[in-house]
């Protein structure tokens, strides 16, 4: 990355840039961007675009599941290509009707279901995914897992019918977060207890910002295997659950 | 009861009510067609156009969109409509209201003398018969002053929000890039920090950080923490300089309530930083952000179009006499305004219709990495604003929000569009720059001056 411009003894801001990630100091060509910041800007847009119209190799990650033991099915949404999936977040909520009876053939009585959803970056599903799972296992080694369900075109809510179908107590969603500029492969968890279509935002609890930068995979399984643990204890999710004594790494976080 | 129909053709067509009117009559875009109001198509879109062109003006004060008794902003609209303002232009329809609009005869006077006798629904109508060259020629003929430490909106300026946010509120990284800002000219509509969190020491702690830069320079500008409201009075009680109280506002009283406010506590906001006094009895001491697709995104549209919803929120605004407004226009997300056509025109629409209701309307220029959508676009509707006399833009480092994670525009940006079409920074603060060395005798940014940077930076 050359997000920053080239440290030169001269450059007043250096001591500034310890600071932030901001792009200042870039410089003046008249009075637009000179080259250099003009084309890592557009380097970084790139990246995230790329992310958010990439495609998840699923069957990458079904191998890496598989490698750890873990059985995985792989289902749609209602959505059949990125440009309505971003113009219908309804229809990236629910599973495609004919995918359903894959589902239903694996109903059973499962503490926890993961989901793994492509929304809005395939960069940071394929990076992280596999791995945060096999963290968050070691960590519930008692509890029993659903199959491990791989959701394409998928957004947060649709876990909630997934985890209804399965009969699973918990869903843990994992999903591609929004791309920025800086980082554009950001995993998000979404766990909600007793999915069911319908439950709303308030009723789940965030893990957001798992990436080289941000949370590593053990803070982030750390984090989540306490969640599931209190969501078990006291049959609940969301707001009430965090209010308790919820660690510093659950925020809140716009839901894709 | 009115019919709403007409004939294109050899087909004819009815609408159901005023709403189906208003959302079909509205330009593509994808928010109304996820909330299923939009035109089926395009000779739909024109026939409802037909028909709301022929509509009285007075119609939308006898059908409320939102029922009266269901919502307190439907209230506030009617109850503070100002009849005697609304008589000029009560005997026309909304077509002519257009043509009206356009025409020599609403001058800049005319119009400000209107505003307070138009409501929402009569605006939001108009606007949907305008193209971008319509809106944009009568946004340029509003004239909306208000001041704090700041005079903005004078003919010939072109004021910035500079916006330094930093993902940990990092008092060092904050200052890095308010400090790249004030270089470029940036800053005399607010320097308004969008926090990380929602605490209240934090908010104190950012205020007070940035009334010591104000004072160590004597830069006469205002600060904003954009915290919610309920947490800027809180911070007044502890007795933080506030200079602006912020809160976002949508449409409906619903849609309010998702934001946690309704108008009692926007009126208690307002009652607590005015009790301040830090620039003087009068001074406009609230700070407003709206965008369309926010009153669907809380479920809280109650069928009505989003750009309806938004114009709707300026009447909130309008109650509270503003120093700033601005639409986040690109902000929401596609599911709204898909792409740069959308978001071009919304923007355009947002700061058109903001002002013919008298508020001091800006724009975030933006988009967020999932819309179609790039810098190029961002050119266009900011070079067209500020040919509207847009009050302010938002500017951010290298037009990258490192905490909120969408794109704006560029400190260079706004320098550029002033330069281009010979625009000056708010009076105060132009003297201030002056002062400073940050201005040449032609008004103009010079070039960057290492001494000058240096003299600056090693001042903080």
């Amino acid at each position: 990355m050359s997000d920053a411009p080239a440290e030169s003894p001269n450059d007043p801001f250096a001591r500034l840039r310890i600071a932030t990630r901001a792009r200042i100091g870039l410089g003046r060509a008249g009075d637009a961007l000179p080259t250099r910041a003009l084309l890592d800007f557009q380097a970084a847009h790139s990246r995230a675009r790329d992310a958010v119209h990439g495609v998840v190799d699923f069957d990458a990650i079904a191998e890496q599941l598989d490698a750890q033991g873990l059985r995985s099915l792989r289902i749609r949404s209602q959505v059949t290509d990125r440009a309505s999936y971003l113009r219908r977040p309804d229809l990236g909520r629910r599973v495609y009707v004919d995918d359903l009876p894959t589902l239903e053939a694996a109903h059973g009585d499962y503490d926890l279901a993961f989901v793994v959803a492509d929304g809005l970056s395939a960069a940071a599903v394929n990076a992280h995914a596999a791995a945060l799972i096999g963290e968050t296992r070691a960590r519930l080694s008692t509890l029993t897992l659903a199959p491990v369900v791989l959701a394409q075109q998928a957004r947060v809510a649709l876990g909630d019918e997934v985890g209804a179908v399965l009969g699973a107590r918990i869903v843990a969603l994992l999903v591609g977060e929004r791309p920025g500029l800086s980082v554009a492969d950001s995993l998000g968890v979404y766990l909600t207890w007793a999915p069911r279509v319908g439950r709303s935002d308030a009723e789940r609890n965030c893990i957001s910002n798992i990436h080289a930068d941000g949370l590593t995979y053990a803070q982030a399984a750390d984090t989540l295997a306490w969640l599931i643990t209190e969501s078990r204890r006291r049959q609940l999710s969301g707001v009430q659950l965090k209010l308790d004594a919820a660690p510093t790494a659950v925020i809140e976080a716009a839901t894709p | 009861m009115a019919r709403y129909q007409t004939r294109i053709g050899a087909r004819g067509y009815h609408f159901d009510d005023l709403k189906a009117v208003m959302a079909c009559a509205s330009p593509r875009r994808s928010g109304d067609e996820l909330a299923g109001l939009a035109a089926a198509d395009d000779e739909t879109r024109v026939a409802a156009r037909e028909v709301l062109a022929a509509l009285p003006l007075r119609h939308f004060l006898d059908e409320a969109l939102i029922p009266y008794e269901a919502d307190e902003v439907t209230q506030l609209i009617v109850d503070t409509h100002d009849v005697e303002a609304f008589a000029p232009v009560a005997g026309m329809t909304v077509g002519e209201f257009r043509d009206w609009l356009l025409s020599y005869a609403a001058t800049p006077a005319a119009l400000s003398a209107l505003a307070p006798g138009l409501t929402p629904e009569m605006v939001a109508a108009v606007s949907k018969l305008m193209r971008n060259a319509d809106l944009i020629a009568v946004g340029a003929k509003c004239r909306v002053v208000t001041r704090f430490r700041t005079t903005l909106g004078l003919p010939g300026r072109l004021a910035a929000r500079l916006q330094p946010n930093h993902p940990t509120d990092d008092p060092l990284g904050i200052a890095a890039s308010t400090l790249d800002g004030l270089l470029f000219g940036m800053g005399d509509a607010v320097i308004g920090i969008n926090p990380a969190g929602d605490s209240l020491p934090e908010t104190v702690r950012l205020l007070q950080m940035l009334d010591e830069l104000r004072m160590r320079f004597a830069i006469p500008m205002q600060s904003c923490v954009l915290a919610h409201v309920t947490t800027s009075i809180r911070a007044i009680e502890r007795g933080a300089p506030v200079d602006l109280v912020f809160q976002s506002i949508a449409g409906s009283e619903k849609a309010n309530r998702g934001f946690g406010v309704d108008l009692a506590v926007l009126r208690e906001g307002y009652d607590a930083v005015n009790g301040l006094q830090r620039a003087g009895i009068g001074a406009n001491t609230m700070y407003f952000e709206t965008g369309q697709g926010s009153a669907l995104s809380a479920d809280a549209h109650h069928g009505v179009d989003q750009q309806t919803m938004e114009v709707r929120a300026y009447a909130v605004a309008r109650a509270f006499r503003p120093l700033i407004v601005n639409t986040v226009v690109g902000f929401i997300g596609p599911e709204y305004l898909y792409d740069s056509k959308q978001i071009i025109r919304a923007g355009l629409e947002d700061h058109c219709c903001g002002k013919l209701l008298g508020l001091p309307m800006g724009v975030d220029v933006c988009y967020t990495n999932h819309a179609e959508a790039d810098q190029d676009d961002m050119d266009t509707l900011a070079t067209t604003l500020a040919a509207a006399g847009v009050t302010f833009l938002i500017a951010v480092p290298g037009a990258d929000d490192v905490m909120l994670n969408y794109q704006s525009l560029s400190y260079h940006d706004v320098l550029g569009l002033r330069h281009l079409l010979k625009l000056q920074p708010a009076p105060e603060f132009q003297d201030w720059l002056a002062r400073m060395g940050l201005l040449d005798e032609q008004g103009a940014l010079p070039p960057p001056k290492p001494n000058a940077v240096r003299q600056l930076l090693a001042l903080h």
